[in-house]
């Protein structure tokens, strides 16, 4: 169990001033100026040594990242895009980051953009966070004020600017090239890959595109040193992670703690425990709504981290929580997310445009049981054609939930086909609410 | 270059090319829907998936993969056949299964690629989706339903016509191309969009349900319709011309065709002459041939070679043009002109009409000014490939002349002569530009050599590209923009007045009003025949029956270029053959046999009897028709202007009245298209002048 002298976050639940004068009492903003004084290549490698994996959904070693934009600047602008767009179900993470600690980003931002040589950053904010980018705002505000940004942001003699952008809803400019291209002010669409961000990016310059989370821990970590975070959490799986506990446990929460901590002791010790107890858990997704979920058999010994939910076959994804009980309806559960992907499909290439809607309408079916045994092994194949065969990672996204579904509760959606065949009550429960 | 070994070939392809472009140099094909060679890579319809060795196992797409030196790909490989197969049964399950009732049937790539990927059923039990279609306008139909996302359209308009009409609303499934707004495609070129396009979803709409890919008998010929000579493929089936489509040439129009090129062909079959005519008591009668020729032969008969003259229009053949010269000076006659607007064009040398840069040389210039033209309707394609060269390059171009937009940002300077005056004195700061460029290109249009000082423009054209350094041993950066496609053949036969000493044919003007007893039009109707002398007797050679057929006292019926075997000569002096697509109608007959035939009936006789005897002859007379399809490129070794009484430096030389375009609407440029009910449709719907209602 995490200390409470090891939080970053010490103001996630909102208790104290949001503003600049709380960031400061509870440490941001301070040195901040020595930590630019060591130099661009002392952070990146600071930030390698920490063990950072980016927190945004891939597990990315953030340092490495910074790593790879170009050192000299060619006489392009550099520049770093923070992806505010949080809108993976079930995670809300960056959300409290944002509006109770607004600093600690601007701060990481400052950090960040110095370290890898970055002219300006920009921070891409879900366009539903009406009050989140009022706070946001008006922390780069005092931030500019106080001299911590801008022109000698910090008495360090780096000039830096920091802008807020609104998004306008829709769940592919989370992913980091259609954020660049909404940014940009065109229709979000993933970009071809490569070219890479960091090669051709935000304006055809170089650019890096963080998560909220990842940027947000970084002047601690610096403050703090690597060989304190890495010395957190699990070898691989470093450090302190936000998460977000929600669906039927008695207290849903945001909490921070190590990574690599049992899902079981998440659960109870944060989130009150399962409603009805463990034994009564069906199932967890354990990384927002695009990783497979586990059954409650692989649950109660998961470790929460990025290899041990590899290794089961799910991911860490965002470290949204999703529990599930014995009251659920998993298959109609399933539905409603394959009903998101088709609506969030951006339409641009075909196995994702076409795939999703498919899935989704199979899904639905499969929820009244009105289909046969054999199109479950459609469905599946369905999945694999699109898993992989996509621009982006949505198409991954979208088939992922379904595949998990039918790897761990295939039974369940047998016997309401037989149950819809033969006219009568499905065993398992109708209602996903 | 980068080595990439493909399905074991090994292959060098440059650096920074896609891994589709190796496969391709290796000599295997790739199903592909999205990708096109001049469009933006899309990626997005996933066809083109190979596997590439000692990367993720997972498919790439190929045509959005850079190349790397020493990769191994793999197109025929277990996990590449699965990958695409599925993205067939995707593209499939939403597309109608309407090919019988499809316009691209037989020539549909999502069929034929259906033939190797597709699977014997569907495993898709949901309701297909249907989408609205929409209106692009008179030229392109479409069945939206059948769109498969491949957003070639969308790239192809955006780009290469430039003009941001269409795009993708909604997203998802529900992602629908179109034109925003719901209103006609705003470009010359709307007609590639159909060619584009790899289903059924952009159709030809006057071709609609006209005949299948397998029913036509396809023939390769040179558009006639403006001058770039854009080469195309005529479509027939039995007696008629069904379509027209263009045909890859990189140096002309690469594999695009205008709007009109493609879709005039309507007008080949209306309005037709098939059948001698001879007035006699004000009215025009059917004759025989022989009547015809009768009835010339007795004007003929006893007149001064100074009392007769011919005029050519602008869609003949080189052959038929040579035969009229013949005949008329078999007659006696210099009275020649094949400018028949009264374009002030010098045919004492060649470079002083010709578009001396090539159209493929505007991809290396670095500065262009376009002076009384407005290329984008008077050579669609070759306006594309400035936009191509400004896209590239993004060089600066200038216009003096009528402002339009051009799809390209140019700089309008002015619209009459005065700036060109300007320029000359080197008081404007584009002269500057021009002179600091390394290959600067000036473009003269019909629209800068159609009025009184026409001369003196030309020369003031010549004048600045020479002060600019555009004439050298490396670069000829005067170009003339013709619209006809016969006149550059014309003035390389010299279909001029005849010069020399005690000789004075006359022009255009010089036979207007009772200036010749008899006067030959060959296709001339673009002039007003009103100011032909009432006592003239007028013969009228051509296909259809427009301006210069009214006037007439004899109709002597011709092919459409669409029939006959001819030589054209386009604005950059390339040589290039049309061919004999079918028959001319009825008693018609290829222009050049019925000129030998009326020879013989005046005692004449023109010394061929074959094309080939003919063409020999064409040789004879300028050696450039000899090497047919070749751009000869010559720098300019003499910079002397043409020869003007006036130039345009003297004070005077030039007036200040605006420059005019050439071509008012694009739709409606000669006789063919003025016969083609669908270029009647597009000039209603875009003409801005084609408003009826009173606004």
């Amino acid at each position: 169990m995490l200390d409470d002298k090891d939080r970053i976050f010490t103001n996630l639940y909102g208790l104290h001033d949001w503003g600049l004068k709380g960031a400061l009492a509870r440490g941001d903003w301070d040195g901040t100026a020595a930590i630019l004084a060591r130099g661009r290549d002392v952070i990146v490698e600071e930030m390698k040594a920490s063990g950072l994996r980016g927190r945004g959904g891939a597990g990315f070693p953030t340092g490495l990242k910074w790593s790879f934009m170009p050192k000299t600047s060619g006489g392009r602008p550099h520049y770093l895009v923070v992806n505010a767009d949080e809108s993976e179900p079930g995670t809300c993470k960056d959300r409290d980051i944002i509006r109770h600690d607004p600093h600690k980003l601007v701060e990481g931002c400052l950090i960040a953009s110095f370290a890898m040589g970055a002219n300006a950053a920009y921070i891409y904010i879900r366009g539903e966070f009406y009050n989140e980018a009022l706070h946001l705002q008006a922390a780069i505000d005092q931030a500019y004020e106080a001299g911590l940004i801008g022109k000698n942001a910090c008495g360090s003699g780096y000039d830096f600017d920091c802008y807020l952008h609104r998004g306008a809803g829709a769940y592919i400019c989370g992913e980091e090239t259609a954020l660049l291209e909404s940014l940009e002010g065109k229709k979000g669409m993933p970009r071809l890959k490569p070219p890479f961000p960091a090669a051709v990016g935000l304006y055809g310059c170089p650019t890096t595109v963080n998560n909220v989370e990842s940027i947000a821990v970084a002047p601690t970590i610096l403050r703090r040193g690597a060989a304190w975070f890495s010395g957190l959490g699990r070898p691989g799986n470093a450090g302190t992670k936000l998460f977000c506990i929600s669906g039927h446990v008695n207290k849903p929460c945001n909490v921070e703690e190590e990574l690599g901590i049992p899902m079981r002791e998440l659960i109870d010790r944060y989130a009150g425990g399962v409603r009805g107890g463990w034994d009564n858990l069906l199932a967890v997704i354990p990384g927002g709504s695009s990783v497979p979920m586990l059954p409650k058999a692989m649950c109660d010994d998961m470790l929460m981290d990025f290899d041990s939910l590899r290794a089961a076959r799910s991911g860490l994804g965002t470290a949204a929580v999703i529990v599930m009980d014995k009251s659920t309806d998993l298959i109609k559960a399933i539905a409603r997310l394959a009903q998101f992907y088709k609506h969030e499909s951006c339409g641009q290439c075909t196995p994702c445009r076409e795939g999703t809607g498919w899935m989704m309408r199979v899904m639905n079916r499969m929820v009244q049981g009105r289909a046969e045994i054999a199109e479950i092994d459609v469905l599946e194949q369905v999945t694999r054609q699109i898993e992989g065969h996509t621009i982006c990672a949505l198409g991954d996204a979208a088939a992922w939930p379904i595949q998990g579904l039918i790897r761990h509760f295939r039974p369940v959606m047998e016997e309401r086909i037989a149950a819809y065949k033969a006219g009568r009550a499905p065993i398992t429960q109708l209602a996903a609410e | 270059m980068a080595k990439v070994t493909v399905n074991g070939i090994e292959v060098e392809v440059p650096n920074g090319s896609a891994v589709i472009q190796a496969c391709e140099a290796a000599g295997i094909e790739i199903p592909r829907f999205c990708y096109h060679e001049r469009l933006s890579v899309a990626g997005n319809c996933r066809m083109c998936l190979v596997e590439i060795e000692k990367a993720p196992p997972k498919p790439f797409a190929s045509c959005a993969y850079p190349v790397a030196d020493g990769m191994v790909v793999h197109t025929d490989s277990p996990m590449v056949r699965k990958a695409r197969r599925g993205v067939m049964e995707f593209l499939l399950i939403n597309h109608p299964l309407d090919c019988p009732i499809c316009d691209q049937g037989g020539e549909c790539d999502l069929q034929d690629q259906a033939v190797g990927y597709g699977g014997d059923h569907t495993r898709y039990e949901e309701n297909k989706r249907a989408v609205k279609d929409k209106d692009l306008g008179p030229l392109v139909k479409t069945v939206m339903t059948r769109c498969i996302h491949c957003t070639r359209c969308i790239r192809f308009a955006t780009e290469v016509a430039g003009v941001p009409d269409l795009g993708a609303t909604g997203r998802g499934e529900t992602m629908e191309v179109g034109t925003y707004v719901e209103r006609a495609l705003g470009s010359e070129l709307s007609g590639n969009l159909i060619d584009l396009c790899p289903v059924g979803a952009l159709t030809s709409k006057p071709y609609a349900f006209t005949a299948r890919p397998w029913e036509l008998k396809n023939t390769d010929s040179v558009d006639v319709l403006d001058a770039v000579g854009a080469n195309i493929r005529i479509d027939t089936r039995g007696a008629e011309v069904l379509r027209i489509l263009p045909r890859l040439n990189e140096d002309v129009n690469e594999e695009w065709l205008g709007d009109k090129s493609r879709f005039a062909v309507d007008g080949l079959r209306r309005r037709r002459l098939d059948k001698p005519w001879v007035r006699r008591d004000g009215k025009l009668h059917p004759a025989s041939w022989d009547e015809a020729f009768a009835a010339i032969a007795a004007k003929l008969k006893g007149k001064e070679g100074d009392r007769i003259g011919a005029i050519a229009g602008d869609l003949c053949d080189a052959e038929s043009l040579l035969a009229l010269k013949d005949l008329m000076g078999a007659l006696g006659s210099v009275n020649l002109d094949c400018r028949q607007y009264g374009e002030k064009l010098d045919g004492s040398r060649r470079d002083f009409y010709l578009f001396n840069s090539g159209i493929a040389g505007i991809e290396d210039a670095d500065a262009i000014l376009i002076i009384g033209s407005n290329p984008r309707h008077e050579a669609p394609v070759l306006n594309a490939r400035i936009r191509k060269r400004y896209v590239a390059a993004n060089i600066p171009i200038a216009v003096i002349g009528a402002a339009a937009d051009l799809t390209y940002r140019a700089e309008h300077l002015g619209d009459s002569p005065a700036v060109l005056k300007a320029l000359l004195n080197g008081a404007h700061p584009f002269a500057e530009v021009l002179k600091t460029a390394q290959k600067p290109m000036i473009i003269v249009g019909q629209g800068a050599l159609r009025r009184v000082d026409g001369e003196a423009v030309l020369d003031g054209a010549w004048t600045l590209a020479a002060q600019s350094g555009a004439l050298g041993a490396e670069w000829h950066g005067f170009n003339v923009l013709h619209t006809a496609a016969a006149r550059v053949g014309a003035l390389d036969l010299g279909f001029l007045p005849g010069t020399g000493p005690g000789v004075g044919g006359k022009g255009v003007a010089g036979m207007m009003g009772g200036g010749v007893d008899v006067l030959w039009l060959l296709g001339a109707d673009e002039f007003d025949t009103s100011r032909i002398g009432t006592n003239t007797f007028v013969v009228y050679q051509g296909h259809h029956g427009d301006a210069g057929a009214a006037r007439a006292d004899v109709i002597l019926p011709g092919a459409a270029y669409t029939e006959k075997n001819g030589t054209y000569v386009n604005t950059e002096g390339r040589v290039q053959r049309g061919a004999l697509a079918i028959f001319p109608p009825g008693d018609a007959r290829e222009d050049w046999t019925i000129l030998r035939a009326f020879s013989a009936v005046v005692g004449k006789t023109l010394p061929y009897d074959t094309l080939e005897a003919l063409r020999s002859r064409l040789e004879k007379v300028n050696p450039v028709f000899a090497r047919v399809g070749f751009l000869p490129r010559f720098p300019c070794a003499d910079l002397t202007g043409p020869g003007v009484a006036v130039p345009a430096r003297s004070p005077g030389a030039m007036s200040d009245a605006a420059f005019v375009d050439a071509v008012a609407n694009y739709y409606e440029t000669d006789p063919i298209s003025r016969a083609s009910p669908t270029m009647a449709e597009c000039t209603v719907t875009y003409a801005p002048t084609a408003k009826l209602a009173a606004e």
